[in-house]
């Protein structure tokens, strides 16, 4: 169906992660937006969950061996496909032959995007999912980043939805900024008392650079160093994406996608489910502020993003109930 | 003291409040693993060292009602002893699979066969699985024998490698980053993603270390 003809790296398959095997020392993985990813789906028709690409570093280029529908959403990579200009966050359909280029994102449109095929990529789920785990090499296509050569097939779609239809990014529908900058609604955690005051205040005041050493393990952070008013011991324990860790050094560390399932650092707090997306969309070298919130913000916050993929979907849905009136 | 916490909307951590794990206090983390484990709004439990973590299926609306249950049901717990199995694990201590068991010989002032004889005599409990998929946290181990984490981490160790960090001993189940003091080299698999279950150790289970060779 396609076959990867340029990839500078790190390109892998994802779905919306491994659940229900931490207990093994197994991580969820995952894409670092599932909010683009499920968007993606949900656009072609697919089930939420459905495996897409994710990528990082462009530009990357596939060859449709055969005539396909896709989604492209996430970062807005100047997308051409056979030579045409594609719009983002929109379905198309490649003709056998095709070349699909994404090159550089657009400023302000993240660093991440999602390739989804309609029926979604065709791996076996192993433990449930088929996003690629990189430590123990499994997952996805053979447990490793994507190479030039690779082919990948869709599985057999269950429904299409119309061509052409694309819907606003959640960076604009959803939008969440500080003082200019894309911010991210943190709940402390257990540690956030023994913190000194003055290192929870700059927390919070700060902004903060995503460092190069920042990957799908996870950010660290640069900015304010922080302390605790005495030294803290931690026995090792679980952890999930978005826990801010604080080492030693006093620069943060936010946990990410392939994160490992546990921990012994003291923690600040936990960037909330709702806003994982944004961070996962920030790229290395961009500054980020954080906004303290409660229980019932979070909530309330993950379920305006399941009401907005949940639009997209009854958007689809009618759509195909009109097409099957028509027919 | 107990400790209740959330970790954002996806899960809910549980401590015991020791300061050093125990094999008493976590036979009640299994316990209380297997009860909570079975919550509809919990889709997963996962045991620590001496604290569990509760991944949310669905984050509870009333979070203050949801402590209440977590901190009964730690209460109810009884020790629950896993009746596992033993895993005997040949191990060639030293040379190129044991990089730093001369810094660990050095830290604790031991020969190389005080060494082998005090980290070989326990039957060291599997507490739990974490940091890497089949790893499992030890308990048990001779704190003669403790050696702090290095100060650099060494970026590609093996799977099999058998190392020393702090007060704990384990195995690494894959190639990856480890902080730890590689003492020596032992080849079981830990790991299958296709078998059911997916690791050869779980919780209740025990592992001891039969020194296959030592190289000095």
């Amino acid at each position: 169906m396609i076959e990867v003809t340029e990839t500078p790296g790190l390109a892998t398959l994802q779905d919306l992660g491994r659940h229900g095997s931490l207990r093994y020392g197994v991580g969820v993985a995952g894409a670092m937006d599932r909010v683009s990813l499920a968007a993606g789906n949900l656009l072609l028709g697919n089930e939420a969950g459905a495996a897409g690409i994710e990528v990082p570093i462009f530009p990357f280029a596939v060859r449709f061996t055969a005539a396909c529908r896709f989604a492209l959403t996430g970062a807005d990579c100047a997308a051409r496909l056979a030579g045409r200009d594609l719009l983002p966050w929109s379905v198309h359909a490649a003709n056998a032959g095709d070349e699909l280029v994404l090159g550089l994102p657009r400023a302000q449109s993240g660093c991440r995007a999602y390739l989804v095929l309609l029926g979604g990529v065709d791996v076996p789920a192993v433990l449930g999912s088929r996003s690629t785990q990189i430590r123990g090499a499994f997952g996805g296509l053979e447990g490793r980043p994507l190479r030039v050569g690779d082919r990948l097939g869709a599985a057999a779609p269950s429904q299409a939805g119309p061509l052409g239809i694309g819907v606003m990014p959640p960076a604009l529908t959803l939008p969440l900024a500080l003082d200019g900058l894309d911010a991210m609604r943190v709940l402390p955690s257990a540690e956030y008392e023994s913190l000194t005051a003055s290192s929870r205040d700059a927390f919070w005041a700060g902004t903060w650079k995503i460092t190069a050493q920042s990957d799908r393990y996870g950010y660290r952070l640069a900015g304010e160093t922080l302390a605790f008013e005495q030294p803290v011991e931690m026995l090792s324990h679980g952890i999930v994406p978005g826990v801010i860790q604080v080492p030693p050094s006093g620069q943060p560390i936010i946990q990410m996608s392939d994160a490992q399932p546990s921990g012994g650092y003291p923690k600040f707090g936990t960037v909330i489910e709702a806003d994982l997306w944004r961070l996962g969309q920030a790229p290395v070298g961009s500054r980020i502020r954080f906004i303290r919130t409660d229980w019932a913000e979070a909530l309330a916050a993950q379920d305006a993003v399941q009401a907005w993929l949940g639009d997209i979907q009854q958007m689809i849905g009618l759509w195909s109930d009109y097409a099957g009136a028509q027919r | 003291m107990t400790v209740f916490s959330v970790l954002g909307t996806t899960a809910a951590l549980f401590e015991a409040g020791s300061a050093k794990a125990t094999l008493a206090t976590q036979q009640r983390i299994w316990a209380m693993a297997a009860t909570a484990g079975a919550w509809p709004e919990v889709r997963e439990a996962v045991p620590g060292m001496n604290n569990l973590m509760l991944v949310f299926t669905q984050p509870p609306a009333d979070l203050a009602v949801f402590e209440a249950q977590v901190l009964a049901c730690w209460q109810e717990a009884e020790p629950l002893a896993l009746d596992g199995r033993v895993v005997e694990l040949p191990v060639i201590y030293g040379g190129e699979h044991g990089p730093h068991l001369a810094d660990v010989m050095a830290h604790t002032g031991l020969d190389v066969d005080e060494l082998v004889d005090r980290h070989t005599a326990p039957l060291y409990p599997v507490f739990a699985l974490g940091s890497h998929p089949g790893y499992c946290y030890l308990g048990g181990m001779d704190a003669r024998i403790a050696t702090p984490r290095r100060t650099i981490p060494v970026m590609r160790i093996p799977g099999g490698a058998v190392s020393i960090g702090g007060a704990q001993t384990g195995v690494s189940a894959s190639d990856g980053p480890s902080g730890w003091n590689t003492i020596g080299h032992t080849d079981n698999s830990f790991f299958d993603p296709t078998r059911s279950p997916p690791v050869l150790l779980q919780p209740g289970d025990s592992i001891r270390f039969r020194a296959d060779r030592v190289i000095r």
